[in-house]
């Protein structure tokens, strides 16, 4: 047999294909289907149940304790606290203070990165420009990137003293301040770097979305004697609608998670001021607070939820 | 409007958009260039006022520290292991279950469906702790066992996979049942070959984020012989050698290096992959 893809083409015409229910073989086979599903069904299920459904449930458990890691070997030093640990949260001024940070990362970051990621769609769509594969390529370098590599080179840029961004403002006479050493300045700082290192990736989504608008609708508005701003607000904006959409709500997403640009680059410093809800979850968790940790990532779950429901919803008025 | 206003009008138009293009490039591409080079700097030059662009002297010594006083070769190897068997797991894994979910008819099946894309949505934040204590109690905290196993089988590896196997044929799977071929082979002769491209996006990006994955990392691997290059260049870089500027850039190149190559390779595999799945 040279390969079976040959095989199975020489085949069609010589036996019909048969349905899958057919009646002669219809019990034998109902036991046999179940049995092959599932044999192919269980080595992903098995450590799916394991690793990743179970401890979504634990987590959801531990959230109504007061699990320590020092209970671990001991279970029965844990009591069930109901819902203190989600009262506590917003008794806690660290957490109130993330999640103001984390909002601010979400209400900022979100914007900036729809705007850079929808021009630079918008230049590489133009028929106009040649190269497209370059500077997609380029723009999306970031995304595939370690953030701990890019925490580095980023934190060298801003450094007050050797920083390529303070040695270039002081060509033209601005004494920069120590971007990320500084309560004003840290958290827009990170959120600059987030946008700038996650643009690209909305940016392939927008040009797919770009590529089904259909040319006609623009020949069209050129012949009403649209300019190319009128087009862009009257076709375009209105077409690529979900797209946007769906491009907000996975930024908004991700930023709502935020944890390894504070992480790696000011340890939620200056005076708590880049501190991210996730980062309190790290923290927590490094305490030992197992079972608050775990309320507040649920708090952050919902929130999550929250904002994808929030995503369905306006996608539903339209359809 | 004459077409030669027309024609004029293109040509601001397309200087304007080089323009903003090469600058946003420069923006975006030009940090990297910037730490390629200042890695084969000396530390004194580095940090001169006004900043040299070439390096005047060019030197290893920042890519040897590495090897002397970290112990690079030991994360880098770590790194590579669990990316690797992440990225097979995930491609065996996920694809036994993506053609099952996608052509098999089993009692069962639109739960566990539901309950896998379900998956899909829970952040990693919720995940972590929970599993660290999973991890621990099995004995597995400061093992390759513990940093490989609760990522061998993600929800979405399945949900490519999946949407991929619904765009094959029936018809050609039927015709290799009638042709007597078990459910095995079928998959393993007929149905994988098929898959290429989706296998393909999978690996990439599968073996990627697991390249530069780094809370889960960071938490299980507590002794050095167990550190990934991120978790290493971290911890290194937010001690008291936060400023060490020359091994950091070095350690960056190290850890952007493969990804780079990989990247570039096969990028139009992953813009594909992008495009068509909308996740990372």
């Amino acid at each position: 047999m040279s390969g079976p893809t040959t095989t199975v083409v020489d085949a069609k015409p010589a036996a019909p294909p048969r349905k899958v229910g057919d009646r002669p073989a219809k019990r034998a086979s109902k036991w046999r289907r179940a049995v092959t599903g599932w044999a192919f069904a269980t080595p992903f299920t098995a450590l799916f149940l394991v690793f990743m459904a179970l401890p979504v449930v634990a987590s959801l458990a531990m959230s109504v304790t007061d699990l320590r890691s020092t209970d671990l070997r001991n279970p029965l030093a844990v009591n069930f606290v109901g819902l203190d640990n989600y009262t506590r949260l917003f008794g806690d001024e660290l957490f109130v203070r993330s999640a103001a940070n984390t909002l601010v990362f979400v209400v900022v970051g979100v914007p900036l990165t729809m705007v850079l990621a929808l021009a630079a769609a918008s230049a590489l769509n133009s028929g106009l420009i040649r190269f497209r594969a370059l500077f997609r390529v380029g723009f999306y370098l970031p995304v595939v990137t370690s953030i701990v590599a890019i925490a580095v080179v980023w934190r060298f840029l801003l450094d007050p003293e050797a920083g390529l961004v303070n040695n270039l403002l002081r060509l033209v006479g601005v004494d920069g301040p120590a971007w990320l050493g500084n309560t004003d300045t840290a958290l827009p700082s990170l959120i600059v770097m987030a946008a700038w290192r996650n643009f690209g990736f909305l940016m392939v989504i927008f040009l797919a979305g770009l590529q089904g608008i259909p040319q006609h609708l623009y020949e069209a508005a050129t012949l009403d004697g649209a300019g190319r701003w009128q087009q862009f607000r009257n076709v375009t904006v209105p077409l690529l609608r979900p797209t946007l959409l769906f491009g907000a709500v996975v930024t908004g997403i991700g930023f709502l998670q935020v944890f390894e640009e504070p992480f790696v680059m000011t340890q939620g410093g200056p005076l708590s001021s880049t501190l991210s809800v996730s980062y309190h979850i790290y923290n927590q968790f490094g305490f030992g607070n197992y079972g608050y940790a775990a309320a507040a990532s649920y708090v952050l779950f919902v929130a999550i939820v929250a904002l994808s429901v929030l995503q369905f919803r306006l996608l539903g008025e339209r359809d | 409007m004459t077409s030669a206003q027309l024609r004029g009008r293109d040509r601001t138009a397309r200087i304007s958009l080089y323009a903003v293009l090469v600058v946003g490039l420069l923006f975006v591409v030009g940090p990297f260039v910037w730490m390629a080079l200042a890695a084969v700097k000396p530390e004194r030059e580095i940090r001169a006022v006004p900043p040299t662009w070439l390096p005047e002297t060019w030197t290893l010594d920042n890519f040897r520290e590495l090897f002397t006083r970290l112990d690079f070769p030991t994360y880098f190897v770590n790194s590579t292991l669990v990316a690797v068997l992440v990225t097979v797991g995930n491609l065996m894994f996920c694809s036994l279950l993506g053609y099952a979910l996608a052509k098999l008819n089993f009692p069962g099946r639109k739960a566990l469906l539901l309950i896998v894309l379900g998956m899909l949505m829970v952040p990693g934040m919720v995940l972590f702790v929970p599993q660290f204590v999973l991890v621990s109690n099995l004995g597995l905290a400061n093992s390759y066992a513990g940093l490989v196993l609760p990522y061998l089988a993600g929800p979405f590896g399945v949900f490519l996979m999946r949407q991929f196997l619904l765009s094959i044929p029936d018809d050609l799977i039927e015709a290799a049942r009638v042709d007597g071929a078990g459910e095995w082979r079928i998959f393993w002769r007929v149905v994988l070959p098929l898959c290429r491209p989706a296998l393909a996006t999978l690996g990439i990006l599968t073996f990627l984020s697991s390249w530069n994955n780094f809370l889960w990392p960071l938490v299980v691997a507590t002794t050095e012989d167990k550190y990934t290059l991120p978790v290493a260049l971290a911890l290194y870089s937010i001690g008291e050698n936060r400023t060490d500027y020359g091994l950091l850039l070095a350690g960056a190149v190290v850890v952007v290096l493969p990804v780079l190559v990989v990247f570039l390779v096969l990028q139009r595999h992953f813009m594909r992959g992008i495009a068509t799945t909308g996740l990372k």
